[in-house]
């Protein structure tokens, strides 16, 4: 909230209830005036955002940045354009590390075999992403960095324990997942700050994950999405669980007592239904036009069971 | 040039290269040199006095050329008319000013208006408008706008009601008084948005010097326009000219006349150059009419047998802030009199309260109180069939009008034309499979899975028309439709027609009628629409009508040519004109096909026209109005099978079977096409769609981010077939096709998600059926945790 506030006009009367926003009525489709900015390198952009503060914002692929910028919810007075950078789109694996270019977009994770064949949870997200067109053009950066507590890639990362890059004046620094998310459309990143690339342990061999949504309509707003990721020790034991929880709460949620009921289990029906029991106890998520509270906090139930089962599966079949 | 039976072939449509391509003309392209932008100050309160506006810092942005409020314009802008007056209802008009003076009564008011050389100069200028308001007491909820001491939208118009329609037939009391069994519910038929891809605008460019005003706008009746703003603005008819370029999808959204259209046409008129507005959509969702929104208390009485005895219904249907354009026929005329439906329902009554709320006006919208009919005969069929046990399609077969009682006169004294509605009902059982999955029903229950089969077996009344009904309902104009075919010296033909096709495809449809009534190839036929200084007068395009009345027109003005066409050929041919015989655009005498005047001779010769019969006039060229002697009534049954998620309390539709009945059809391709669309706003309506408002009159579902409009992901594959059972009163036995997929599809979705929950006790649930009201459901009966 506190940096929504910051983007808005004086004039525009804005109130947050849950996820929903409720807008001067007289709100339209057309942005006010801004400024067009397009450096050729990170080191012009952080000193770009340095040097015109909290009246600049960061263009990546601009699918929610700009719908915001139209319904004049927010203004930019600089937009710095940051898809002149060479360098920031890529997936690669380097010394068991899965290192995704902020720039990257959506619908390339979904096309990416590397990700087929260690990460199939990041296909099951990037094909879920919105719809089909924003996820040409949408980049999981800038997913990451708007914050959207329903958005799917805070639950993935947080699921997969990344770690997310991030350069500013001061050189770069490494972002725990976990520690990203401060509150609604709110990290840790600094105004002059961006993000420039997400890393994610390559998985264990006897891994698997997935990841499930409730939505009312493709390229909805979640209503819950579930991620999770688990690695099994000898004798089906669990040794590794990362729970992601999207749509739960006023930021994307880490499952951490749910993770903890299962690491050192045997993975079982019983042990499932447990976690799953205990995610949902631990949220206390928000009421809107979508979806009431309980009905929130029942589905994260449904939807954590469901996912971790779905991540076994997928572990038998590989 | 063989030319063989175009109606009836799926010809590919003449307006979609234009439209795939993208090349074709909006509203919204349209420049003109010397153009001015309007952008519209719209009320954030719903109920609110003005005490002050200032506009001084507004008119000091650069680029702002004028800033008006409904104070400044007053005196010129007359009240938005209400053209549909329905008879013996106590209907109160209340004043609906096209800018707000002292009050606003929706969230859509407008208070003031920006113009600027710059469409973005004139949306930032509107930030610099200072508006005072006085929050006034806003009224949402219907049921509690009536009850006496709520304030009222409008000082003249007591308790909120507008209008009390009622209507009656048969003997209810005494139905119900030996009814064996009454099923009783209470319905809400949701408010929904019309969301037409293209959403509403206008360029008006006026001349001081010729004192001619041109309107290019986005309409489905450009005459019905031009005699309104005529009306309004003081500006006679034939100085008046409005064009609806391509116009993108209406829904019945753009036949009224809205406050911007009148605005932007004086602003023109006042500032003496072009000015366009063009609304955004999210202006759209609160300034142009809604659909629906009804709360109805429903009650069918029966005989043990399944034997229908009679239906009471009272309405409360929601009018918004102000009566718009033929607001008041949509929940009364339109609504119930097709309310006993495929069934010999002797004893029907039904009484409407037209209420006032200060939210968005509600007018027409695809099926405009068809629907909200349907629904009602349709869930009620089933309410009974749960009740005394019996088959849902038993119970509607056994109480079908036969098809031997056609033409048959209903209780509410409508004469249906034509109809054999077991054939369709059986074929869509038979499509589906309705047995077997019956049988798999009980298999599922068994495993706690829950699998719903819903059948609507509706009928409708649409082909609006004809004007001694339509005048008799007090709606302000006929309703015939009319054309100008005019053949040209080449034989090639441009058929100008009184109807205004958005999306619907009549420029092929009509293309086909009169090439085939004339023989020639279809290529040589241009259809023109949506210019009232090329088309003769006519109502418009809605209500189902543009192809059975429209059509009608131009399939007897073509027989009108080929009239005349067959008096030069016998002329030609020196023989005597009963000998004539035409095949294939043809005539030649009776025996003799060798030696033939073809049409395009028979053009050339009308119009060198030195050799014509005796009084006949040179040219080849004639106008039609047709006022059909009756409505027309489709029909069909759609079968519906959902599977529900006991966890989740999703919907899932597993089969969409429609079996429609539009009689002749012309060209299966576009109405299949109709079908779809039809079936996907109806099967939106049933599971996604509704426009919600907070207690305060905000629409929280202002945008398309929260109001969930389905896309073809959410939909299942629509599995379509066609019974033919012409209509014997329309020249080419059309019916409509344009809305019977959302009268018919919301109410097969409920009854399959009740029928898969009837085990448990569900009688009914309200649209949309949205996950977490299913779960919740779930959850109260015990099935779900």
């Amino acid at each position: 909230m506190l940096l929504l506030s910051a983007f808005l006009g004086d004039e525009t009367v804005l109130v947050c209830q849950g996820f929903m926003w409720i807008f001067d009525q007289s709100n339209s489709m057309i942005p006010r005036q801004f400024q067009y900015v397009a450096p050729s390198s990170l080191k012009d952009a952080v000193s770009l955002l340095r040097e015109h503060g909290e009246d600049a914002k960061i263009l990546a692929g601009g699918q929610s940045l700009i719908p915001l910028m139209k319904l004049r919810l927010m203004s930019a007075r600089y937009l710095v354009d940051i898809n002149h950078i060479p360098k920031l789109s890529y997936i690669k694996e380097e010394k068991d590390i899965i290192k995704i270019g902020a720039l990257t977009r959506h619908a390339e994770i979904g096309a990416s075999k590397l990700m087929k064949s260690k990460l199939p949870i990041m296909l099951d997200a990037a094909s879920v992403v919105a719809d089909p067109i924003v996820r040409n053009v949408g980049t999981i950066g800038g997913a990451l960095a708007h914050a959207d507590p329903s958005g799917d890639w805070g639950a993935i990362v947080l699921a997969l324990g990344a770690e997310l890059v991030a350069v500013g004046p001061k050189g770069e620094r490494r972002i725990k997942a976990g520690e990203f998310f401060v509150d609604t459309f709110t990290t840790r990143l600094g105004p002059t700050e961006i993000l420039t690339e997400i890393r994610i342990p390559s998985p264990r061999k006897k891994s698997g994950g997935a990841y499930l949504k409730l939505e009312r309509k493709v390229g909805d707003f979640a209503i819950v999405g579930v991620a999770a990721q688990i690695a099994l020790g000898d004798g089906g034991i669990c040794v590794e669980a990362g729970i992601g929880l999207a749509g739960a709460g006023p930021k994307p949620i880490k499952a951490t007592l749910a993770e903890k009921a299962l690491i050192g289990k045997k993975m079982s029906d019983e042990s499932i239904k447990k976690a799953a029991k205990i995610s949902a106890e631990n949220t206390d998520p928000p009421s809107d036009i979508r979806s009431s509270s309980e009905y929130r906090k029942a589905m994260v139930e449904v939807f954590t069971r469901r996912t971790l089962q779905a991540a076994l599966d997928r572990m038998a079949q590989r | 040039m063989a030319v063989t039976a175009l109606v009836g072939a799926s010809v590919r449509r003449k307006e979609d290269p234009r439209l795939i391509t993208g090349s074709s003309t909006y509203t919204d392209d349209l420049v003109l040199p010397g153009m001015l932008h309007a952008c519209f100050l719209r009320t954030p309160y719903a109920h609110a006095r003005i005490r002050s506006i200032k506009t001084e810092r507004a008119k000091a942005l650069e680029g702002v050329v004028a800033v008006f409020t409904g104070k400044d314009l007053k005196d010129a802008l007359k009240p938005i008319p209400c053209a549909w007056q329905i008879p013996n209802a106590e209907l109160k008009v209340p004043d609906y000013p096209p800018m707000a003076v002292d009050k606003v009564r929706y969230t859509g008011d407008i208070v003031a208006v920006t113009v600027a050389t710059d469409r973005y100069v004139a949306r930032d200028a509107l930030e610099l408008i200072e508006v005072e308001y006085e929050p006034l007491p806003v009224v949402v909820d219907m049921e509690k706008a009536v009850k006496p001491g709520t304030p009222l939208v409008h000082d003249n118009v007591p308790n909120n009601v507008c209008f009390d329609w009622k209507l009656s037939g048969g003997d209810v009391s005494k139905a119900f008084a030996e009814a064996e069994v009454v099923v009783k519910e209470r319905f809400v038929n949701q408010r929904l948005i019309p969301n037409a891809i293209e959403m509403r605008g206008a360029l008006a460019q006026y001349s001081s010097a010729t004192g001619e005003l041109t309107v290019w706008m986005t309409s489905q009746n450009p005459h019905v326009h031009r005699l309104l703003l005529s009306m309004g603005l003081g500006i006679p008819e034939h100085k008046l000219r409005v064009i609806a370029p391509e116009v993108g999808g209406g829904f019945g959204s753009k036949i009224h006349l809205y406050p911007g259209e009148v605005i932007v046409s004086l602003l023109s008129m006042k500032l003496g150059r072009p000015v366009k507005w063009f609304e955004d959509r999210h202006e759209n969702y609160v300034g142009t009419t809604h659909g629906r929104d009804h709360i109805q208390y429903v009650e069918l009485a029966a005989k043990k047998d399944g034997t229908i005895l009679g239906l009471r219904v009272k309405v409360y249907a929601n009018m918004g802030a102000y009566l718009s354009t033929v607001a008041p026929g949509i929940p009364t005329i339109l609504f119930g009199f097709i309310l006993p439906g495929a069934y010999t329902i002797r004893n029907v009554e039904c009484e409407v309260f037209g209420v006032l709320t200060n939210t968005t006006p509600v007018d027409a919208y695809r099926g405009a109180g068809r629907p909200e009919a349907s629904f009602i005969t349709e869930r009620l069929v089933d309410i009974l069939a749960h009740k005394i046990g019996m088959d849902p399609a038993e119970l509607r077969l056994k109480n079908f009008i036969p098809p031997e009682a056609f033409p048959y006169q209903i209780a509410t004294g409508l004469t249906y034309d034509s109809g054999n509605y077991p054939r369709a009902l059986k074929r869509a059982m038979e499509m589906i499979g309705y047995d077997e999955l019956r049988k798999e029903q009980v298999s599922l229950r068994k495993k706690g899975k829950l699998l719903g089969i819903g059948i609507s077996s509706y009928v409708e009344i649409c082909g609006l028309a004809p004007s001694k009904v339509a005048r008799a309902t007090g709606f302000g104009l006929g309703l015939y439709e009319s054309c100008t075919i005019r053949v040209h010296p080449t034989g090639k033909v441009s058929v100008f027609t009184g109807a205004s096709p958005h999306g619907q495809g009549e420029e092929t449809t009509f293309a086909q009628l009169v090439a085939e009534e004339l023989g020639i190839p279809i290529d040589d036929v241009e259809v023109v629409h949506g210019d009232t200084a090329l088309t003769p007068f006519g109502l418009g395009t809605y209500g189902s009508r543009t192809t059975p009345v429209a059509g009608g027109s131009i399939a007897l003005g073509a027989r009108k040519i080929k009239d005349k066409a067959g008096k030069i050929a016998a002329h030609l041919l020196e023989a005597r004109e009963e000998d004539m015989v035409f095949e294939k655009g043809r005539f030649f005498v009776r025996g003799t096909p060798a030696r033939a005047k073809t049409i395009q001779e028979i053009a050339l010769s009308a119009y060198t026209a030195e050799n014509l019969p005796p009084g006949i006039e040179p040219g080849l060229e004639t106008t039609t109005f047709y006022d059909p002697e009756n409505f027309v009534f489709p029909f069909g049954a759609h079968i519906c099978a959902v599977d529900i998620d006991p966890e989740t309390g999703e919907v899932k539709i597993r089969r969409y079977v429609a079996v429609d009945d539009c009689g002749r059809v012309i060209n299966p391709m576009i109405v299949d096409g109709q079908v779809h669309g039809g079936l996907a706003q109806g099967l939106a309506q049933a599971l996604w769609e509704e426009a919600v408002y907070d207690e305060n009159g905000n629409l929280v579902t202002g945008s398309l981010a929260e109001y969930a409009v389905p896309t073809a992901l959410e939909l299942p594959k629509f599995e379509l077939d066609r019974t033919e059972t012409p209509s014997p009163h329309n020249p080419i036995g059309a019916k409509g096709v344009g809305e019977t997929g959302t009268i018919a599809s919301p109410q097969a979705v409920v009854n399959a998600a009740v029928d898969a929950l009837a085990h448990l006790g569900v009688t009914h649930i309200d649209m949309p059926l949205k996950a977490e009201r299913i779960w919740k459901i779930l959850r109260q009966s015990g099935a779900t945790k």
